[in-house]
């Protein structure tokens, strides 16, 4: 298993718990859709396991090398191209020069920007730029990959064929994903199972599992994403005043 | 370092299987990995600008040198009017002319070239003593606590009231006019360093920790070039600084070791209180100020925002 969440609790100083007791395991090579309504700690609970936050109670196991992670904006560095982007990401991790500039080459062209390399960030469009950043997070070589509502901000055209190419990548590379979304059909779309995420304070509260029928099978997509929707927002009724 | 078991070199496109069937936006969008390329290829295309062809832009050249004819012409017929002696407000023509004879008996290079040089000199050292100052400053908050207010208050002082004392230290040496230089443009290169930090989107830091950098090379490798065009600005005005400090101080302490620059030219103009060396001394002060600022500062300006996308709809 390679993430490991046990009664894990965080509160910001004196305020109310953002996550409460927060249960689950996810095994290696799986991809988890972590669904809820804002305010639920969903990038809390990302921040604690990539590490760039500490939770106040419980536990959590997380691969030692850490995680990679991708960001809701691009986050690329407006001062180097494409290529140099996921360039340093390998530099940071150790890579020599010239392995470097091959392995870039290669995450380019996974893809689908073999052409691109030499583009600043603010020549790609929104969808070329996540795809880049998604080379970059790749670049980090690690086996467990977080992603913060990544396509959030993006046109639904471009946000449909990037959840075909995600999938794609999560097959040919075999990575376990944490995809933080708020939308329910992202969620049934991409992962293999959903958990969604109870607000103030964030607690797992039901999980489904999306089997590939779901997948090719419309029908029984929109059923379970019938179900899924009617459960958050049971959940987000549950803050009515 | 785990690594992962599938290869990344692509697996022969096999059509997957349960891509027959396809009903709604919620199943795949794309019929197999080829199919998928080419959409992809098609919106990058249909999303990314075309590429522009750059010109020269004559009105860039044009304008400014017609906004410059029609100040001299205005200059020009206002003295022409005669509603002034032509001792106290010579013309245009008048000020040519006092140039051609200071080129004529080389006073005019000897100053414009001391001046430049003390002025360039100063500021190079300039820069290496705000650079690391300033990085330090940025990135120790008890350092900045305790200095940045002093080293703001001391970009508001005038440097020229830093001469007279520089007159009691130094007598009327280059040191007295290199002291006055640093004062004046030190403080304005590190705060212009500082608020370069401070405009850096927090993001970055935060991907630099998650992409795995340590202090220094988040210092060097993401912070530093982050903050590049603040510290240009800070450059910039650092360099004006150092240019209007000199002629402060070049007028004010005149003699002694001190060698002939301008600002020098400038005051034996007004003790000879002939109007059209010190128009003459003005204008090349100007000009000298106006050409680095086109041959060193607005290139490299616009060179930095232009690769990093900050041009577009600027008026520059």
């Amino acid at each position: 298993m390679p993430v490991v969440l046990e009664n894990l609790g965080k509160r910001f100083g004196d305020g109310a718990p953002v996550l409460d007791d927060v249960n689950a395991n996810i095994g290696k090579g799986e991809f988890v859709a972590l669904l809820g309504a804002s305010g639920c700690g969903k990038s809390t609970l990302l921040n604690i396991m990539a590490g760039l936050e500490l939770p106040t109670s419980g536990a959590l196991e997380v691969p030692s090398d850490g995680a990679a992670f991708m960001f809701q904006d691009a986050a690329l560095f407006p001062w180097l191209n494409a290529r140099e982007n996921i360039e340093l990401a390998l530099q940071l991790r150790g890579v020599g020069k010239a392995e470097r500039r091959v392995k870039a080459n290669e995450l380019l062209e996974l893809v689908h920007l073999g052409g691109a390399g030499d583009k600043r960030p603010h020549e790609l469009s929104g969808g070329m730029r996540q795809r880049v950043a998604l080379a970059r997070s790749l670049a980090q070589d690690r086996q467990l990959l977080l992603m913060d509502e990544p396509f959030a901000a993006l046109d639904a055209i471009t946000r449909d064929l990037l959840h075909d190419e995600l999938e794609r990548i999560w097959k040919e590379t075999g990575r376990t994903i944490v995809f933080v979304t708020h939308n329910v059909r992202e969620a049934v779309r991409l992962g293999q199972r959903v958990l969604l995420l109870s607000s103030r304070p964030g607690r797992v509260v039901q999980e489904w599992d999306v089997t590939e029928e779901h997948r090719t099978d419309a029908g029984l997509a929109g059923q379970l994403t019938g179900v899924i929707t009617a459960r958050l927002r049971e959940e987000i009724r549950r803050h009515a005043k | 370092m785990p690594n992962n078991p599938a290869p990344l070199a692509e697996a022969p496109s096999t059509e997957p299987t349960e891509a027959r069937h396809i009903t709604a936006a919620l199943t795949r969008t794309s019929t197999g990995h080829e199919d998928l390329r080419q959409l992809e290829s098609g919106l990058d295309s249909l999303q990314s600008d075309a590429d522009r062809k750059d010109r020269i832009d004559w009105s860039r050249i044009l304008l400014p040198v017609a906004a410059l004819v029609v100040l001299v012409l205005a200059w020009q017929f206002y003295v022409s009017l005669g509603l002034k002696r032509r001792d106290l407000v010579p013309g245009p023509l008048d000020v040519l002319g006092q140039i051609g004879v200071l080129w004529g008996e080389g006073k005019l290079q000897e100053a414009v070239w001391t001046s430049l040089q003390r002025g360039l000199v100063g500021f190079l050292i300039s820069v290496a003593i705000a650079t690391p100052v300033g990085l330090l400053l940025s990135q120790v908050a008890p350092l900045r606590r305790a200095f940045g207010p002093l080293i703001s208050g001391l970009q508001v002082l005038p440097s020229v009231a830093w001469v007279p004392a520089a007159i009691i230290w130094f007598g009327l040496t280059d040191a007295t006019v290199y002291f006055v230089v640093f004062m004046g443009a030190i403080p304005s290169i590190i705060n212009g360093l500082i608020s370069g930090v401070d405009q850096i989107p927090p993001q970055y830091r935060r991907v630099g920790t998650v992409l795995g950098a340590s202090r220094l090379q988040m210092a060097l490798q993401i912070i530093l070039p982050a903050a590049l065009p603040g510290y240009l600005g800070g450059l910039k005005q650092g360099w004006a600084f150092s240019w209007r400090s000199l002629m402060a101080a070049e007028i004010i302490a005149v003699g002694g070791t001190i060698g002939f620059g301008l600002g020098s030219l400038l005051d034996q103009g007004r003790i000879l209180s002939d109007m059209s060396v010190v128009m003459s001394a003005i204008l090349l002060i100007l000009a000298v100020g106006i050409l680095i600022e086109l041959l060193v500062f607005g290139p490299i300006e616009k060179r930095l925002l232009r690769s990093r996308g900050l041009l577009s709809g600027s008026t520059r």
